[in-house]
């Protein structure tokens, strides 16, 4: 990882999906995650590479160490050039899945992480940023 | 890089190698042990020489039919062919890409060397133009040793990727009618399918009515190896035996909970050995001491 700590992986197969997992997990352990808060993590991250993996036809994960006052963290996000999501609140309630899934990806990633934000319309691709403190 | 013509038609270079044939195969030679590294220690001086000797005559006619460029001319066919076996089986051997393209690089020396006795010192700028493209043809020659060294590796490693996933799906009988399914490693959605579709398959082979999936060995357990787990609970259940969980471990319990995932209905225990002895209990058979 660069000095800036500050990495970009494209996602465009399933072992791409992995690549991220491992390399948030990497990010995370040694800024001193413990391992549940690494879990918890690195499960968020899947679920929104996957995501962008299956409905946005691939995009790009940045992962970097974010730095506020004290405070240290790492900020995920997942950008796709997709469909885009038409109804974000619909997205991030249970069960729902236009999909095969169980519908728990999306709101399941903002339960796993402390900050949560989605950037989507229809026709513009999705972003999903996610960050957990430290 | 484009030359014109007229200048691959002065050029010294098939002549200068047509002539000098053995003398610059002797100081390639010489060149490549004191260049080669451990090049030596990994190959016969015969093989090399060999190598060596097919590689120039190669270049020699190559040349000799389409001149000094290599791009998609078919009279490069075999000298490029040679390098592609030649990278192959070094990379197989262990050779860095460095070092399989230094096979190429230090023919270099050797070949200026001729060509400056062959224009003598009258003419430095046919004897540049001819380095010139002496050194953009090896170039050529040598990155293509890369290239290849490349998808070498790069097929090694899908093929071991496609062994691990064979090799990681053990499901094993602990008893009588009693199957284990340790998950090892990071699951992505082929191989949580290739391992659940074993285990299934193994249940129909041996008549077991239990199956303990151990996740011990697993990292994270997102919305899709969920899926992936209690699917394979379903189909077990409807193929008449039941599943037991073990080895959920206390990060792995608490991400399930957050992504809101109910393993309901399904039995779940801390560890395989209590998975065991609640699947004993359900056989009505327990491990006595004797
Ligand atoms: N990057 C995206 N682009 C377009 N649509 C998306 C994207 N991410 C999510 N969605 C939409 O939001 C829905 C809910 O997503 P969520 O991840 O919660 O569930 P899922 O992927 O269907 O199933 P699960 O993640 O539980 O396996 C998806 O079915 C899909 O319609
Ligand atoms: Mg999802």
């Amino acid at each position: 990882m660069s000095g800036n700590e500050h990495l970009q992986l494209s996602i465009s197969t399933e072992p791409d999906v992995v690549y991220v997992r491992q390399a948030v997990r990497k990010l995370a352990s040694e800024i001193g995650f413990s391992l549940i808060d690494q879990t918890k993590l690195v499960t968020a991250a899947s679920e929104l590479a996957r995501n962008a993996l299956i409905y946005g036809g691939g995009g790009m994960a940045t992962i970097e160490k974010k730095q506020q006052g004290t405070r240290t963290g790492v900020c995920l996000t997942i950008q796709d050039q997709g469909p885009g999501i038409e109804n974000i609140e619909k997205a991030l309630e249970d069960g729902y899945s236009t999909g095969s899934g169980l519908g728990l990806g999306l709101g399941g990633a903002r339960r796993l992480s402390n900050e949560f934000e989605v950037k989507s319309a229809p026709g513009e691709g999705t972003t999903v940023s996610i960050t957990r403190w430290l | 890089m484009t030359t014109s013509p007229q200048n691959s038609a002065d050029s010294r270079l098939p002549l200068v190698i047509e002539k000098n044939l053995d003398r610059i195969l002797d100081t390639w030679i010489s060149e490549l042990q004191v260049d080669g590294g451990r090049l030596l220690n990994l190959i016969r001086e015969s093989e090399l020489r060999e190598q060596a000797s097919r590689f120039l005559d190669l270049l020699r006619k190559a040349i000799k039919v389409a001149g000094v460029n290599p791009e998609k001319t078919a009279a490069y066919d075999e000298l490029r062919d040679l390098l592609d076996e030649l990278s192959r089986s070094r990379s197989e051997q262990g050779f860095t890409p460095t070092e399989t393209a230094t096979f190429v690089f230090s023919l270099k020396r050797p070949l200026f060397r001729e060509l400056k006795e062959a224009h003598g010192d009258n003419d430095t700028t046919a004897l540049l133009d001819d380095i010139w493209q002496a050194t953009m043809l090896l170039d050529r020659l040598g990155l293509n040793t890369t290239e290849v060294f490349i998808n070498t590796r790069e097929a090694i490693i899908q093929r071991q990727q496609q062994d691990l996933l064979e090799l990681s799906t053990p499901v094993v009988s602990l008893w009588n009618g009693i199957l284990a399914l340790p998950v090892i490693g990071t699951l992505d959605s082929e191989r949580t399918q290739t391992v659940m579709e074993s285990l299934l398959q193994k249940i129909v082979a041996t008549g077991s009515d239990i199956a303990i999936i151990d996740i011990t060995g697993v990292p994270a357990v997102d919305t899709l190896v969920a899926q992936h787990l209690l699917k394979t609970v379903t189909a077990a259940r409807l193929m008449g035996a039941e599943c037991i969980i073990s080895g959920i471990r206390p990060q792995i319990a608490q991400t399930i909970v957050h992504l809101g995932v109910e393993l309901g209905n399904v039995t779940t225990k801390g560890t395989l050995a209590d998975a065991f002895a609640l699947a004993l209990k359900k056989k009505r058979q327990k491990v006595q001491d004797i």
